[in-house]
């Protein structure tokens, strides 16, 4: 369209801002409140991705933790320096292809998300053909494969063990650009057409075919998207922790980012993203109740966990009280922001219009 | 006439129960056809055989002499059958002119990165779709819904909508599930001068499932009806309701006959 909206000016205006923002937060901000944010966007990914695939076309696929561990292994294995994966692989040789091969990061994440979604569109053949609980047991057995297969294949994961000494490219750019262009992406693809085919898939697949809407393709499309953002942030998340091993990938990811995307509101990208950093950064914040305090004469021993239990009451209390979530189906806009502070109304966040970039 | 649709032996069987047994019949092009029949007699079995929702135990579904029996059903669609269905299915989650062009979607020749870019062939074919989107709604009477919830509207505007939606795709044919199920007297009249009306307006053929015989005789100069999934008359209304077999089934045998 010839004529640009005000939302998409001020998107214009606020994302070298923003930018910027990151550039000086990854200047002067201390590196662990940077690991932080890098983690909420990394989440943020997750969470966006799973909305996606559950929110718009409505299935229910607990794959997540299976492609962030493929992502996260391509990475590991193509940033890792020959030393330090002659240092790793102490036990049983590491795979002669894989002993040189280091590539600089950016080609790393495009094959980090490649590889994850190449996999996506393996499991998807068979897998999408189910539908509700089915899809979801079988994407969970899917990930748990996964996870074997990494304890497994030494030669190429070094098992148990795991990865150490990942370089640590994952920066404030890196994570946020990516997360932006992610969001970019999804959010384009579910205002086109396709989209718009997605969403008569989630609400009724019969319907939806009689339109002539390619079931299978359309559900396609949204998994192969999302594993491949999937496998990016997994390979973002490699080198930003810089020590993987498989237990990092284990069924409970998966269950975390449903219940950030659930919280976050379903079919909303802005509320998966605020979900994902509240989540990030509460988890941080509680650490202290996971180690022993005193509450007058009353010594409280350290329970770890503790975060967990409390992080599970508030999903239920969400899911009690508030079903849609934060944000509902409802998206960030400007011209919503801007009603806001005009009309002094509160909670009343515009539907329509561009989100964030 | 040219025979648009035509079913040949048609049969399907789910197990051990024969739900439409050696159906045939044409449909030709222009017409407006209703098939009748009591509860469970095998009518939407056969609109589910048509469209591709099952495949046909043995027989075939020519259209336009094209063997469609079997294909996948948005393939169908694309080939020009539309259908609605008999509890109101839209959806929920768009609103009424999105509900209308998913049923475009599939004339769409963008690509989804084109999509997603916001090349200008996808941006004009968007545009296209919305606009003959509002022109279909206005043509029908539902334009001032277009933004509106789907669920928000009258029974009457949602059945209206499902056919409007199920217009969007182009079809040559359009079936009708029982598009005047739940429905008072007078708006099932109303509904039906409402198909009459699409009929003159739309260069298309409809066939349309009806459970009570009243509403239908009055419309449709051909009748089929069938009975525990067979064929018992065919014809105009008054040929049918002269027909033993036809008053039988509806009302049972008389025992002093």
């Amino acid at each position: 369209m010839k004529n640009i909206s005000r939302n998409q000016i001020l998107t214009l205006v606020f994302l070298p801002v923003f930018i910027g923002l990151l550039i000086l937060a990854q200047a002067f901000l201390n590196p662990y409140y940077q690991r932080i944010l890098n983690l909420c966007a990394i989440y943020s990914i997750f969470a966006v991705t799973f909305n996606l695939v559950f929110g718009y076309t409505g299935q229910f696929s607990l794959g997540h933790a299976g492609f962030a561990a493929i992502g996260a292994y391509i990475s590991a294995l193509l940033t890792l320096s020959p030393e330090q994966k002659a240092m790793n692989f102490f036990l049983k040789p590491i795979l002669p292809v894989l002993e040189n091969l280091q590539l600089p990061f950016f080609p790393t994440l495009i094959i980090s998300g490649l590889g994850a979604a190449l996999v996506g569109a393996l499991i998807a053949w068979p897998a999408l053909r189910l539908r509700g609980d089915y899809l979801a047991i079988a994407t969970l057995g899917f990930s748990e494969i996964i996870r074997v297969l990494l304890v497994n294949m030494q030669s190429v994961t070094n098992g148990a063990l795991g990865l150490k000494g990942i370089p640590g490219h994952t920066n404030l750019l890196w994570s946020w650009g990516w997360l932006i262009v992610c969001l970019f992406v999804v959010k384009r693809l579910v205002d086109s057409s396709y989209g718009r085919a997605m969403k008569a898939v989630r609400d009724d697949e019969v319907a939806a075919e009689a339109l002539g809407v390619g079931l299978f393709k359309h559900k396609m499309m949204a998994f192969l998207v999302s594993s491949f953002f999937v496998g990016v942030a997994g390979g973002l998340l490699a080198n930003l922790i810089s020590t993987i091993d498989p237990k990092v990938f284990q069924f409970f990811l998966a269950y975390q980012i449903v219940g950030i995307t659930v919280m976050g509101g379903m079919g909303s990208l802005t509320g998966s993203v605020i979900a994902a950093c509240l989540y990030t950064i509460f988890l941080e914040a509680l650490r202290p109740i996971e180690s022993q305090f005193t509450i007058g004469s009353l010594t409280i021993p350290g329970i770890p966990g503790m975060r967990m239990v409390l992080f599970s009451i508030i999903l239920l209390l969400v899911i009690l009280f508030y079903r849609k979530g934060l944000m509902g189906n409802k998206e960030f806009s400007w011209d919503g922001l801007i009603k806001i502070f005009t009309k002094r109304k509160k909670k009343q966040v515009g539907s329509t219009g561009g989100t964030q970039p | 006439m040219t025979v648009l649709l035509k079913l040949e032996n048609v049969t399907k069987r789910f197990g051990g129960l024969t739900a439409v047994n050696k159906f045939s019949t044409e449909i030709h092009a222009g017409e407006l056809c209703a098939l009748i029949g009591p509860n469970g007699s095998g009518k939407t079995t056969i609109f589910n055989v048509i469209t591709g929702i099952y495949t046909p135990t043995e027989g075939h579904v020519l259209l336009g002499g094209d063997n469609i029996s079997g294909k996948r059903p948005d393939l169908i669609t694309a080939k020009g059958i539309a259908r609605t269905f008999q509890n109101i299915r839209l959806f929920k989650g768009l609103n009424v002119l999105e509900n209308v062009i998913v049923g475009k979607h599939l004339r769409l020749h963008s690509d989804p990165l084109s999509a997603v870019l916001h090349l200008p062939t996808y941006q004009d074919e968007e545009k296209e779709m919305r606009q003959q989107g509002l022109v279909l709604l206005e043509s029908l009477g539902l334009d001032h819904f277009a933004y509106d919830e789907p669920t928000s509207l009258p029974y009457g505007q949602q059945r209206k909508l499902e056919i409007a939606r199920a217009l969007a795709t182009d079809p040559r044919l359009l079936l009708l599930d029982e598009p005047a199920a739940g429905m008072s007297p007078t708006d099932a009249e109303e509904l039906m001068k409402f198909i009459l009306h699409i009929l003159d307006h739309f260069d298309l053929t409809i066939f349309l499932i009806e459970h009570q015989m009243r509403v239908v005789m009055g419309i449709c100069p051909r009748i089929i009806v069938i009975d525990h999934g067979e064929m018992i008359a065919e014809g105009s209304p008054e040929v049918i309701q002269n027909d033993q077999h036809v008053i039988e089934a509806y009302l049972g045998v008389s025992d002093h006959a």
